[in-house]
């Protein structure tokens, strides 16, 4: 049994007076892919927003590795080893692939004298090692902003990896994407997860993608935590339907 | 010729020229030093502009602060300021050349302190904007600091100060102001050369892409910003206290802080040479300085409409400048292409991963 490495104790959060999240509580367990659905509008991403410290959150907790991250800004979230990707996904349009991941490394430990050091050339190989784990290798002299979106999310996921994030919370990562490179992504995904250990949060609209990976599933409905469960449980839970099929 | 090679001979020809041209043409030795000038002017706007994104419209600040604390050491190491400025030029003080050396050096020296330190205050106050917010705060810094210094007598208000006369040939004065220049730009644009290698020339290129995205893997963009707005600083005020004693009389709005001239063409020369890169800086001040000089020798009266055109033509027809237009037109040149080798790899590793997992659709 693995313990849990982020855990959100009755967060709330609103903006204005709609409540995008009330009194959340779940958690997400070490080494193992959890996955996080709902209708449109029903908090997913304000909750992911939270977890990252792009907002206060209005009421409760959030720990990861025990520790209170709630008051914590996004840059030094993400230097603890907690990482999220994007919905629109966001990459750095005119460097090329390479550089973009050259200089998506852990910045934990940075100092002013590593500001101005020139790589060493394990960092360039481990860069080209994981852009040819995405199949981008071919493209790593092009602008990452040529790429098509598919691509652009596949060097988003190759660049998230670089940083070596104990957790990554990844928002919708087969949206937009050509049905065949789903199950690419989807088997990338695992193996970042089986291979490299990293624990996996996600956002997925896709069924077919949270039933082949998640072990534990949350759904949220209206700012609520609906239910959770292993994914079949979740997949015939009269409520989950009803949400989903919009009886409200 | 190999590209080593070439960049080899290119070096040694600017180093060749930029000893050579006050030599060969003595009577332009200080439209020469200006050209140095407009350079470190472009390269010093272009770190933070260019390759960090962030348009600013007020490093002129550094310029005139440098300018003011360069004057202000030279005169007040051997002289009481107060006395010296409320005189407006109406006491003749005679510097020795050994004072006159130092008072310079020293006065360079404290410029680019000054530059420094303006540079983390100032940082604090703007880098919460962005966009067009950052591009009209700094303006608005800029403005301010022309009418502040204009009002604050002891430094000679809006009269100015005279600064110390060279005790020795004009010739040699020239001379040694123009290598002051030239030794400056040489010196900056190697810095830079080896500053855009390094990884700090990645982290300001990822925030001009994506300062979001780059908070969230983590960089310490704050650090990376003010650290570059600090470089900026540190150069551009050196320009100025240099650019100071070429005039020998500076002045807050006309001399020290003029962003109507200096502070746009500084922009202007970068959007003309291509933002972001090493060599546009150089390329399109050198062309801005040339077309500056010779339309207000040959169309004056006609001199700011010649430029205001120019300036309209390459916002509307080339944003991109001239590099970056060298770029699109063969990128192969500067290493953007496919590896073609490598795109096989690509295409087996992706089919292989395709029949791993079995089509399973959702009830």
């Amino acid at each position: 049994m693995s313990a849990p490495v982020i855990e959100v104790r009755g967060v709330t959060k609103a903006f204005g007076g709609v409540v995008a999240n009330r009194e959340i509580t779940l958690h997400v367990d070490e080494g193992r892919i959890t996955a996080l659905i709902g209708p449109n509008g029903s908090g997913k991403t304000t909750l992911f927003n939270s977890i990252a410290g792009y907002h206060p959150i209005d009421a409760g907790s959030i720990r990861f590795d025990g520790r209170e991250i709630s008051h914590l800004n996004v840059q030094r979230i993400a230097r603890l080893g907690l990482m999220r990707t994007f919905q629109q996904t966001r990459i750095y349009g005119q460097l090329s692939c390479l550089d973009n991941m050259r200089i998506s490394t852990p910045h934990r430990k940075a100092t002013w004298r590593d500001m101005f050091a020139r790589d060493n050339p394990a960092v360039k190989r481990r860069a080209e090692d994981l852009l040819a784990f995405v199949g981008l290798h071919a493209k790593r002299l092009l602008p990452a902003g040529s790429l098509s979106f598919g691509q652009q999310k596949l060097l988003e996921f190759a660049m998230a990896l670089m940083n070596e994030p104990r957790v990554l919370m990844l928002d919708e990562p087969t949206a937009g994407i050509n049905p065949t490179l789903i199950n690419g992504l989807i088997d990338r995904l695992r193996r970042a997860n089986r291979e490299l250990g990293i624990t996996l949060f996600v956002i997925e609209h896709n069924m077919r993608v949270i039933m082949n990976m998640a072990e534990h599933v949350y759904c949220l409905a209206h700012g609520e935590l609906l239910a959770h469960g292993p994914p079949e449980h979740i997949r015939s839970d009269p409520r989950v339907l009803q949400a989903y099929l919009g009886a409200h | 010729m190999t590209p080593r090679r070439a960049s080899g001979l290119l070096y040694a020809g600017v180093l060749a020229a930029g000893i050579g041209a006050p030599l060969a043409f003595p009577d332009y030795t200080f439209q020469l030093a200006m050209l140095w000038m407009m350079i470190l002017f472009a390269l010093t706007w272009d770190i933070v502009g260019g390759q960090m994104g962030y348009n600013s419209l007020g490093n002129i600040v550094f310029f005139g602060a440098g300018m003011y604390v360069c004057a202000l050491t030279q005169i007040g190491l051997y002289y009481d300021i107060g006395e010296y400025t409320a005189a407006f030029g109406a006491i003749r003080v005679d510097f020795t050349m050994p004072q006159y050396l130092t008072g310079l050096a020293l006065g360079l020296c404290a410029a680019a302190v000054a530059g420094v330190l303006i540079a983390i205050a100032f940082g604090r106050i703007v880098f919460g904007l962005r966009g067009p917010y950052f591009a009209i705060g700094t303006l608005g810094v800029a403005l301010a600091a022309g009418e502040l210094v204009g009002t604050w007598d002891w430094v000679g208000g809006g009269g100015g100060i005279s600064l110390p006369v060279y005790p020795g040939e004009p010739q040699t004065r020239s001379l040694l102001l123009y290598a002051l220049a030239f030794v400056t730009a040489a010196a900056v644009f190697a810095f830079l050369r080896w500053l855009y290698s390094t990884r700090f020339g990645l982290a300001i290129n990822a925030i001009r892409d994506d300062e979001q995205k780059a908070e969230a893997m983590g960089l310490h963009t704050t650090r990376y910003k003010t650290a570059a707005w600090a470089i900026s600083g540190f150069f551009l005020a050196i320009t100025g206290g240099i650019f100071g004693n070429m005039t020998g009389f500076i002045e807050p709005l006309e001399v020290a802080f003029p962003t109507v001239t200096f502070g746009v063409f500084m922009v202007l020369m970068v959007l003309l040479g291509g933002k972001g890169t090493l060599w546009g800086p150089v390329i399109g001040a050198t062309i801005f300085h040339v077309i500056k000089e010779v339309t207000w020798t040959y169309l004056l009266g006609w001199q700011w409409i010649t430029l205001g055109a120019l300036i309209i033509v390459n916002v509307i027809f080339f944003q991109q400048g001239i590099l970056g237009w060298a770029r699109e037109r063969w990128p192969a040149r500067f290493g953007i292409r496919v590896d073609e080798p490598a795109a096989a790899a690509d295409e087996e590793s992706a089919r292989a991963s395709v029949t791993v997992l079995p089509r399973q659709e959702a009830a």
